[in-house]
């Protein structure tokens, strides 16, 4: 079962120690889950440096650039400086939620690292074969941190962060979830590693057959992960900082580390479900093919992290250009707009589905070539599938826009006249004294 | 429940400080509470002479800290009967119009941040320092400048003030269409601000709103235009108005007055006489008895200054009419039955500045 061809010298050297079970079973998946949390954990401090200079970038900065050269070494003063800050529990908190929220906010953001194929072989720490909803499910537990650090802190401001916070995080796991079933259809599997392999073996990104499905995983992700323009339960000009406006050092920093794993995390079930995971045309081509295969596993790592990366940047670009979305804006965004996309999208991906299924003839239009692995196509088969995904955009457009198009904000900027330039007469030259007698 | 904002709040401006009653989030009830930052500026300079009190007229709206100066100075002159040299007419015109783009470009770096667009504060501000370059290079300060004298100016224009404006005015459009880029047409940006805080002209009117927050709901009063101070009366300049009186309409009414701004600084720069900076002024200032009232278009409105004067070196009684003040009796009107996200957005369009409300 244990397929990992690990590094056969230090799998040798263990098993001098242990038995072979006790190595396959608990030191690999030990060592493999140390080397996640590390490595994640980099990436989420190195995201916060990435975001502090492409922000800078944008806004005509430089951006840190003091600790180390160009501000490398920022993210690890920072941690030290969030760890040796003074732990600050408010007075009639709730003290027991108030230390636990935090944590659950890690754990929760963390622990979906374990079903994330990262790349092939031994880069998987295990694969679910719900993979899927293991990821939502765990995800949606996230949000009960918020809640009780918002519920536990005893401020308004953080109460009306975490009611927010659940009201959003609720309406967009709806459309999250509803999202993803488009790109299963394709994949025919929950496991995440399914996934990928089904995008592999047909040399193809589920982006192409499902665009608008993409298109509402990243925003509901965003939403979800209560980032800018959704940022609201957090929303610093109005609720101070929202759920943990009374949250200070280490466990502060916590909610924050949570945050950028949960970022870290969507982009990465983004990437494998719509950009093909680790796969990448050609390598395998030129690496396991001629024998090369840990140079595979780590160019698709790589690969994987790119595409993340790519997402990730995403992330940022928004943050720092788009103004917040208000409260009720929100819901009608998630609930007007994305879930109506998300259901026409399983619809028409349905119907699609059906049509190619419908139009296979072994005689004469072969448009499946196999279901081993995915939905295995032929090329007139990915063509169909593709017309089809674009021909969803217009159709989800047109369907919106027809179910939307009462709504107030649905084209503000034709609703209003515009302002005018007017040249007023000029008037006397300023007045002196109002009445010159009148002084004491 | 109520919500009590401020007043250490990031989107206060300062040290107000509001109490919201809330209904979920609507908004039903609001009160303001100033009054954290009086420093009793008014009784202060009662105990001046007229000369003194200048500099602490910069501590008012110290956003706008050379328009403040200019109110003072011109009321004082305007007592005395002094006739101000054309060139330091000019010269004020263009610096007090420089103010008013940098003030604007704080609104509007710190309104987008307040709806929620970081980016803007960050572009607005590098535009705003080459303004208080020039201030730095004139006056020797950037923000509370003490810009002027009674009489004039406490000196010419340095070497390449021309140059330097010149400069300003010939990019500064440019990057106003990237901000126009950012924000005009952004939906978010639409429905933050699309029929929030409407105000109807005459409810306006009756509030005493002046300025930009006036504009907005459309009613064509400029005391530039109206009552022209400075060389303002021979300026050219047009007057922007919007129609609907809500956040947007003020939003794009600013956004157009830099325009006109830029415009009058150019033409000023154009036609800068030569000359004297300074009219003669009498060793001791002591105008003669009597009241006077005297008010310029700052960037937030109407900046008055009433001044009862007894015949000595120090003012009687002085009273500024704060246009911020003033303006800030709108917010509960503005945002009652609206959600607490757009409280914020409406404090930050009426654009307050706490030093002037409490003096």
């Amino acid at each position: 079962m244990f397929a990992f061809a690990a590094p056969t010298f230090i799998d040798s050297l263990l098993l001098k120690f242990f038995s072979e079970q006790t190595v396959n079973y608990v030191i690999w998946p030990f060592i493999q889950i140390g080397l996640v949390v590390v490595i994640t954990t980099g990436w989420v401090a190195y995201a916060t440096y990435l975001e502090r200079k492409i922000s800078a970038f944008m806004q005509a900065r430089l951006g840190p650039m003091r600790v180390g050269p160009w501000g490398l070494l920022q993210p690890i003063a920072d941690g030290l400086k969030l760890l040796t800050k003074e732990d600050f529990i408010p007075e009639n908190a709730d003290r027991w939620i108030f230390f636990v929220a935090p944590y659950i906010a890690v754990v929760a953001a963390f622990i979906v690292m374990a079903v994330v194929p990262f790349g092939p072989d031994w880069a998987v720490i295990t694969d679910v074969n719900i993979g899927v909803l293991f990821v939502l499910a765990v995800s949606s537990v996230g949000v009960l941190a918020l809640i009780l650090a918002g519920w536990s802190s005893n401020s308004k401001y953080a109460l009306l962060g975490a009611l927010r916070s659940s009201a959003q995080m609720v309406s967009y796991e709806v459309s999250m979830g509803l999202a993803i079933i488009g790109a299963l259809m394709f994949a025919r599997t929950l496991s995440l590693s399914g996934i990928v392999s089904a995008q592999a073996s047909n040399s193809i990104w589920f982006v192409f057959y499902q665009p608008i499905g993409l298109v509402i995983f990243l925003i509901s992700g965003i939403a979800e992960n209560n980032r800018a323009p959704f940022d609201l339960p957090e929303a610093e000009s109005e609720l101070v900082a929202g759920f943990h406006t009374e949250y200070s050092g280490f466990r502060w920093s916590l909610f924050f580390m949570a945050e950028y794993a949960a970022m870290v995390v969507v982009t990465a079930v983004a990437t494998t479900l719509y950009l093909g995971g680790w796969y990448f045309p050609l390598v395998y081509r030129f690496t396991e093919a001629k024998g090369f295969h840990h140079a595979y596993v780590v160019i698709s790592l790589i690969v994987f992290l790119a595409k993340a990366g790519l997402l990730l940047y995403l992330y940022f670009w928004l943050r720092w250009t788009l103004p917040r979305f208000r409260y009720d804006q929100l819901m009608d965004l998630g609930w007007k707009w994305l879930l109506p996309a998300a259901l026409i999208n399983i619809v028409v991906t349905a119907i699609g589905i059906t049509v190619i299924q419908g139009l296979h003839n072994p005689a004469g239009l072969r448009t499946i070539k196999s279901l081993s692995a995915g939905l295995g196509l032929t090329l007139t088969g990915t063509v169909i599938a593709i017309a089809i995904g674009v021909a969803n955009l217009f159709i989800t457009g047109g369907l919106l826009s027809l179910i939307n198009w009462r709504a107030r904000d649905f084209n503000l900027k034709k609703q209003r006249r515009q302002i005018r330039l007017v040249d007023l007469p000029k008037g006397k030259p300023a007045v002196v004294p109002v009445s010159p007698e009148s002084a004491t | 429940m109520t919500l009590n904002m401020g007043p250490q709040h990031p989107s206060t401006h300062g040290v107000l400080r509001v109490v919201l009653k809330l209904d979920g989030e609507t908004v039903i009830d609001l009160d303001c509470d100033v009054g954290y930052l009086h420093r009793g500026m008014e009784k202060i300079a009662e105990n001046r002479m007229y000369t003194m009190i200048a500099p602490y007229w910069d501590r008012l709206d110290y956003i706008a800290a050379v328009s403040n100066g200019l109110v003072w100075v011109e009321t004082v002159e305007q007592m005395m009967g002094l006739e101000v040299p054309r060139r330091a007419h000019y010269i004020r015109t263009i610096l007090t119009e420089l103010n008013r783009i940098a003030s604007h470009l704080l609104w509007l770096g710190t309104h987008a941040m307040d709806i929620g667009a970081i980016t803007v504060l960050l572009w607005a501000f590098r535009e705003r320092e080459e303004i208080l370059k020039i201030f730095e290079r004139q006056f020797g300060s950037r923000l509370t400048c003490h810009a002027w004298r009674v009489g004039g100016m406490p000196n010419d224009a340095y070497d390449g003030f021309v140059e330097d404006c010149k400069r300003f005015t010939d990019y500064f459009p440019k990057r106003l269409d990237e901000y126009e880029t950012v924000l005009s047409e952004n939906r978010i940006w639409l429905s933050r601000t699309v029929g929030i805080g409407v105000i109807s002209g005459e409810d306006a009117v009756a509030i005493g709103l002046s300025g930009p927050a006036l504009r907005g709901s459309g009613v064509a009063w400029d005391i530039r235009k109206a009552r022209p101070y400075a060389a303002y009366a021979e300026m050219d300049f047009d007057v922007p108005l919007g129609e609907n009186g809500d956040t947007y309409d003020r939003y794009l009414v600013r956004m157009e007055e830099m325009r006109q701004s830029r415009r009058i600084v150019k033409q000023a720069l154009e036609n800068l006489p030569d000359g004297p900076v300074n009219a003669k002024v009498p060793k001791l200032i002591k105008p003669p008895a009597g009241d006077y009232y005297h008010s310029i278009e700052a960037p937030k409105g109407e900046l008055g200054c009433y001044l009862v004067s007894d015949g000595t070196q120090q003012p009687w009684r002085v009273r500024v009419r704060p246009p911020s003040f003033i303006n800030l009796q709108a917010l509960r009107q503005m945002s009652i039955g609206h959600l607490v996200a757009d409280v914020v957005a409406i404090i930050g369009t009426l654009d307050i500045v706490l030093g002037e409300i409490d003096r």
